[in-house]
């Protein structure tokens, strides 16, 4: 689960990690009253969407308008709200349709001296969580680890003995960050390590991290993630999650049990199983056609959610055929096909709908299929399944 | 031969008196798997499937003398679970539970690695020798006892895999799933280091999946230590960056994790790459016919 800039920096100030002060807004006059209210001359009024590159993003509506922009009087704050709220940003990460606004983060200016990087994420060859720093601060770091990997110096820490202050010092020295700011350093670095592995974050990101003229360490910016298996002991959490920033189809297939991405494609998939929903998709590419998503219905697929897995993915206007593929292990395919039957009848497709069944249970499937009077076609392994949606498609 | 587990393997089922737990201690009792109890906390004395539940797993190891254990018990609790087994000496962990947290991973995956006991999993569908043993969810009887190892970190893919290879004839020795979390207990490594000692497995079938580095790690180590046959695929050649596709597991994050990079280093190591998952079964019998050194 992702969270939005404004509520990072809030459970960054909890946890004891720097961060200037800022007052979220919905409408262009509370972004005019935030200014005022945070007094000092230079604030920013950021866009709050889950994505990133949002200083060199613009406004689809208002293209001189970016997504971060410095204001220096209440009615500048209110000017650049006004634009940016309600209208969509494009950035680098958002695609071209980019993402709707609802939120201004309105924060105080600092005095900065230098830009850096910092992220947390699970390295995974490792099994341990790494803390990583640049001196390449405010550019995309993964130009970074491609171009220049030598920049970026990391640290391994053990969730239960937490970041030490040795390996704070050793990271300082390598950024050439002077001693007068150790202190501010450890304190930054340790506490954002204790938060990633109290609140069972995924990814933890500050860019930039900044050293202010005074010498302190300040998160100018903060994005965070949560391991979704972790939720259930961060009940606090949820409230924190936005709808609007998530895919709407994905949101009614996670809430019924289902794993769905949307992709380009004009191929809908249902499958069972993780990997073979992903080669399902390959499949499909691989004899000249496009998925249209990606899609697993678990292991012990009921018809309630075959049908809502149905539903879903003719909900895609550009689905134009689909193709269904089940491996019955557990799962019978007698249960499958039954359920097949009843969700195309309860949906009442207008593609033509092709079908894979193996496994458990497969003749008896077959047979529920073929006397179930719904129009599809058979197909009897994974190469022909794959033909015969494609050249459905075509037609 | 086989890996990992045989004929005498003694099983119990954490989480037997559960839903899941209860039915599939069933099926494997029911293919032939030497299932001894079971272990649910306060239900000690109860029986399921006619088999005796204990109250921890040090009873039961006492009581039966198992060796083995799959877990069924929910994810908040399966952390928990697995460090028990450890402790009481279970030398196979097998953990089906999906939706396990990370950092719980984390901290196990220290003490197992450090331990005798070898963890299969989370989130997996366990580990069957066919005719011998079957510790976990796939179905049985698509197996066939035979000359093939396959490890992979899928379920149904996996499944399809052994389907293809009972049905050319060829047969698996053992079959692994590793499990589509990000950090699992047993890596690629860990078995081509069995399999190549193992007598029964003429070649190996590796079935990976976009996300992390451990295919391009395995395909080093196949390069340097393996002289058995070696052939793979690779689920998710289509999937797009940064969307977690099914599996915690399976993203591509920061350019890295991507089908194409696994294959390339796949192939490089000499390994039969099978570009479609119609194909495996035929990529690993091509496979079989070249010794790699």
């Amino acid at each position: 689960m992702k969270i939005h800039e404004y509520q990072a920096k809030d459970l960054f100030r909890k946890a004891g990690v720097a961060v200037l002060r800022g007052k979220v807004a919905a409408t262009a006059d509370e972004a005019a009253a935030a200014y005022g209210e945070l007094g000092g001359e230079l604030a920013v009024v950021k866009a709050q969407i889950h994505a990133g590159g949002r200083g060199k993003g613009t406004m689809k509506e208002k293209p001189e308008q970016r997504g971060v922009q410095l204001v220096r009087s209440a009615d500048e704050a209110k000017k650049a709200a006004g634009n940016i709220l309600g209208n969509t940003l494009v950035t680098i990460q958002t695609g071209a349709e980019g993402k709707t606004v609802n939120r201004v983060f309105v924060e105080e200016g600092c005095q900065i001296a230098r830009e850096l990087y910092l992220g947390i994420v699970l390295d995974r060859a490792a099994a341990m969580p790494v803390l990583m720093v640049s001196t390449e601060g405010g550019v995309e770091i993964e130009k970074v680890a491609e171009e220049t990997p030598h920049l970026i110096h990391k640290v391994h820490f053990d969730p239960h003995v937490g970041l030490q202050s040795y390996q704070v010092r050793k990271l300082c020295y390598k950024l050439g960050i002077p001693s007068s700011s150790f202190a501010s350093a450890d304190k930054f670095m340790r506490a954002l390590c204790r938060l990633y592995v109290s609140l069972d974050c995924s990814l933890v990101e500050i860019n930039p991290l900044v050293i202010t003229k005074s010498g302190e360490l300040v998160a100018l910016d903060g994005k965070v993630s949560f391991d979704d298996n972790a939720m259930f002991r961060h009940k606090e959490l949820a409230e924190l999650r936005d709808l609007s920033e998530e895919d709407p189809a994905e949101v009614r297939a996670s809430n019924t049990g289902l794993s769905y991405v949307k992709l380009d494609g004009n191929i809908g998939c249902l499958v069972n199983g993780a990997g073979l929903a992903m080669s399902t998709m390959d499949i499909i590419k691989l004899h000249g056609g496009e998925p249209a998503n990606f899609l697993d219905v678990g292991g012990g697929a009921n018809e309630q959610q075959v049908t809502e897995a149905f539903r879903i993915i003719l909900s895609d206007p550009n689905v134009k055929g689909v193709l269904v593929n089940i491996f019955g292990g557990i799962a019978r395919c007698t249960t499958i096909a039954s359920a097949i039957v009843a969700a195309s009848k309860a949906v009442g497709f207008s593609v033509p709908l092709v079908v894979r069944l193996e496994g458990t249970e497969v003749e008896e499937g077959k047979k529920i299929l073929r006397e179930s009077g719904v129009k599809l076609i058979t197909a009897d392994d994974l190469t022909d399944a794959a033909k015969k949606v494609v050249a459905a498609v075509k037609q | 031969m086989s890996i990992l587990v045989n004929e005498n393997t003694r099983v119990i089922c954490q989480g037997i008196t559960g839903k899941a737990g209860a039915f599939h201690t069933k099926g494997c009792k029911d293919y032939g798997t030497k299932m001894v109890g079971g272990v649910t906390p306060g239900k000690g004395g109860e029986t399921v499937e006619g088999l005796p539940v204990f109250d921890t797993v040090t009873e039961a190891v006492e009581k039966t003398g198992a060796n083995a254990s799959m877990i069924f018990v929910p994810a908040a609790f399966t952390a928990d679970a697995i460090l028990e087994a450890l402790d009481a000496g279970i030398e196979v962990i097998c953990a089906i539970t999906e939706g396990v947290p990370v950092l719980d991973m984390v901290r196990v995956y220290e003490l197992v690695r450090r331990s005798n006991s070898v963890l299969i999993g989370p989130n997996c569908p366990g580990v069957i020798t066919p005719g011998s043993c079957k510790i976990g969810i796939m179905p049985g009887y698509i197996h066939k006892p035979g000359k093939i190892g396959i490890m992979s970190r899928s379920g149904t893919l996996t499944y399809e895999a052994v389907w293809q290879t009972t049905n050319l004839g060829l047969g698996q020795s053992t079959c692994v799933g590793l499990g589509g979390d990000p950090i699992v207990g047993t890596n690629y490594i860990d078995l081509f280091r069995r399999y190549e000692d193992d007598p029964q497995t003429e070649a190996i079938l590796m079935i990976g999946e976009i996300g992390g580095t451990a295919e391009e790690e395995a395909a080093a180590y196949v390069k340097a230590h393996v002289s058995k046959p070696v052939a793979a695929f690779i689920a998710g050649r289509t999937a797009p960056p940064g969307r977690r596709m099914g599996h915690a597991g399976a993203i591509i994050s920061g350019g890295k994790g991507t089908a194409a990079e696994k294959v390339a280093a796949l192939k490089d190591a000499g390994i039969e790459v099978a570009d479609s998952p119609a194909d495996m079964g035929a990529a690993v019998a091509k496979a079989l016919g070249k010794k790699r050194k």
